[in-house]
């Protein structure tokens, strides 16, 4: 097989689009552990909450495959690469010879080690069976405890909330959404969740999952010495990069599978993308694990590119988030924490906290590196540009950024013609 | 950089050109747009009735500073930053047109492509929790209205 691509998510669509940009005609085989076809992840939240019906999952029509010349082999688990003799093995005992090879796993829930986890009745909320199993069960649960703040943990509560569940959020740090967004975004995304009912605690975390003496979940016993009865558990804490394939079959890895800027791995024939991948980040230059959706499209395309003969330098992950709560939006992209002290960053900042609405831009070197937009999100597009192009931000254009009216004709003018306005190609 | 290849078939393709030499901020390009996109294709009707009814609202952007201003929308970009981050497959690049195609039915409303698009072509619909993109008017005959109705050919339709 030419092209063998480990995973289903959307670094591997990405990567099957990026393969077809460069080479039309050679097969390309995905193997995915799970059995539908290519979903958006995210979506299990809607699908949770009941806003969208199963048959909105897919993310490419059905007639993508077929026509992309992809055979699909799902519910199937890869069990080993072997690097040199470039043949990887299945669950099922099947041998698949690749020339090029991507690995696109992505991640694997997070789960801290809380007395009590083991069992029934606790729960990740990371893919479709997890949502599935949810819904099921929607009717009989009336308490539900979802362990971590972050973004899954808020929208796994906030679905859960729509299916008339009552609702605790716990989360260790003093504060929601403390990795994407700042103190602001959050006491607003909070503020609305609290208005809505949900319960939303900080600063405190399980202890100790109560059981029964038949193993029936009872509650969950808090740091602060409080006790929650509970239905279910839902564990949310984040993912963690899935690279013990990698690892098992010699390939570099350290916080994750270890690429380079054509997303290749230490192993011949052998690429990486996703949130399983280390990659370029691009605007610190150096290798992380940014496990964001719009990345994993991006490093999937990239490589796939390459896999196809193609010399393509991956231009580097951008941090990025754009999640809603119960109507209220909250973007945030770049650097929107710069670490404290730091005095080459700037931060402006804008709060009407009546309209609900917050901007906070940060600025490095003239140069703007993030940003968070709460409630009028309607110019994050235009946000963005400045900082994914790494545009020079001069006093003026500072002063109307601020003035939240970003604009293309900010942009140098050669820039702005090269992009709107180009030359006819010869 | 946009629109930069490495030994990639770029699609071929006609698409809006915005010339802000000639764009003269009149706005009529966005006038054009919400009465191609109206139900009544009448424009007294659809600014005066469908856009405060059915928040009917133009692809087009006029932007302006002092003398200069430039009328932009959709680039359908070769390869799309707001294509990468859909999360739900509204959007996609029509590999036989070249065209980003956006599916009405499939939007869920992250406006994940609002902030992935740095060229502020996607707007929000002001009332649906959907979004807001040029098609280049698809299905009409003579192509995108905003370039018929420019009066000092600021916009052009055409292959590059």
């Amino acid at each position: 097989m030419k092209y063998v691509i480990i995973g289903n998510g959307i670094a591997s669509i990405g990567a099957i689009e990026g393969i077809r940009k460069v080479d039309t005609e050679n097969e390309i085989m995905v193997i995915g552990s799970e059995d539908s076809p290519a979903y958006g992840r995210p979506l299990i939240s809607y699908l949770l909450a009941g806003k969208i019906g199963p048959d909105r999952l897919a993310l490419r029509p059905q007639e993508f495959y077929k026509k992309s010349n992809v055979t699909l082999k799902l519910g199937t688990t890869v069990a080993g690469i072997d690097t040199k003799a470039r043949i990887v093995t299945t669950d099922k005992g099947e041998a698949v010879e690749f020339e090029n090879l991507l690995i696109a796993v992505g991640g694997i829930p997070f789960t801290p080690p809380i007395p009590g986890s083991d069992g029934a009745d606790v729960y990740n909320f990371t893919n479709l069976a997890h949502a599935q199993v949810l819904i099921s069960r929607a009717k009989e649960i009336k308490r539900a405890v979802v362990i971590g703040g972050g973004l899954i943990g808020l929208k796994a509560g906030e679905s859960l909330f729509d299916r008339g569940v009552d609702v605790t959020i716990l989360e260790l740090s003093p504060r929601i959404l403390s990795l994407a967004f700042d103190e602001n975004a959050a006491a607003l995304a909070g503020e609305r969740l609290a208005e809505v009912g949900l319960n939303v605690r900080c600063g405190v975390s399980a202890k100790e999952i109560q059981r029964d003496a038949e193993g029936n979940l009872k509650g969950v016993h808090l740091t602060d010495g409080d006790f929650l009865q509970t239905d279910v558990v839902v564990i949310a804490i984040g993912v963690v990069p899935n690279y013990n394939l990698a690892k098992d079959a010699g390939i570099a890895v350290d916080q994750g599978i270890k690429v380079n800027n054509h997303m290749k791995t230490s192993a011949g024939g052998v690429f990486a993308a996703g949130d399983v991948a280390q990659a370029k980040d691009l605007l610190f230059g150096e290798d992380r694990v940014i496990p964001i959706w719009t990345n994993a499209y991006n490093q999937g395309f990239c490589a796939g590119k390459n896999m196809a003969g193609a010399d393509i330098e991956f231009t580097g992950s951008l941090a990025m988030n754009s999640i809603s709560f119960y109507g209220l939006p909250t973007i945030s992209v770049g650097t929107v924490n710069p670490p404290e002290g730091d005095n080459s960053f700037e931060i402006a900042i804008n709060l009407d906290e009546k309209k609900k609405s917050y901007r906070k831009l940060v600025f490095q070197n003239d140069h703007l590196v993030g940003y968070v937009l709460v409630g009028d999100i309607d110019m994050a597009g235009m946000y963005t540009a400045f900082v994914k192009f790494k545009m020079a931000v001069r006093e003026d254009a500072k002063r109307q950024l601020m003035a939240g009216e970003p604009d293309v004709l900010l942009w140098p003018d050669d820039f702005f013609q090269e992009t709107w306005n180009p030359e006819t190609q010869s | 950089m946009p629109g930069v290849s490495h030994g990639i078939k770029e699609n071929t393709m006609k698409r809006v050109y915005p010339d802000k030499e000639y764009c003269i901020g009149c706005h009529l390009c966005e006038l054009a747009c919400i009465t191609a996109h109206s139900k009544s294709q009448d424009l007294i009707v659809a600014y005066r009735e469908e856009r405060g009814r059915d928040g009917l609202s133009s692809c087009k952007k006029v932007f302006e500073k002092g003398d200069i201003c430039v009328a932009i929308s959709c680039r359908h970009c070769d390869e799309p930053s707001c294509v990468a981050a859909c999360i739900s497959g509204g959007l996609y690049k029509d590999p036989e047109t070249g065209r980003t195609v956006y599916d009405r039915e499939k939007c869920v409303g992250c406006w994940s492509c609002l902030m992935a698009c740095p060229y502020g072509a996607i707007s929000r619909h002001p009332t649906e929790g959907k979004i807001v993109k040029c098609d280049l008017c698809e299905g009409r005959e003579e192509g995108p209205a905003c370039v018929a109705a420019c009066p000092n050919l600021a916009l052009k339709f055409e292959e590059r």
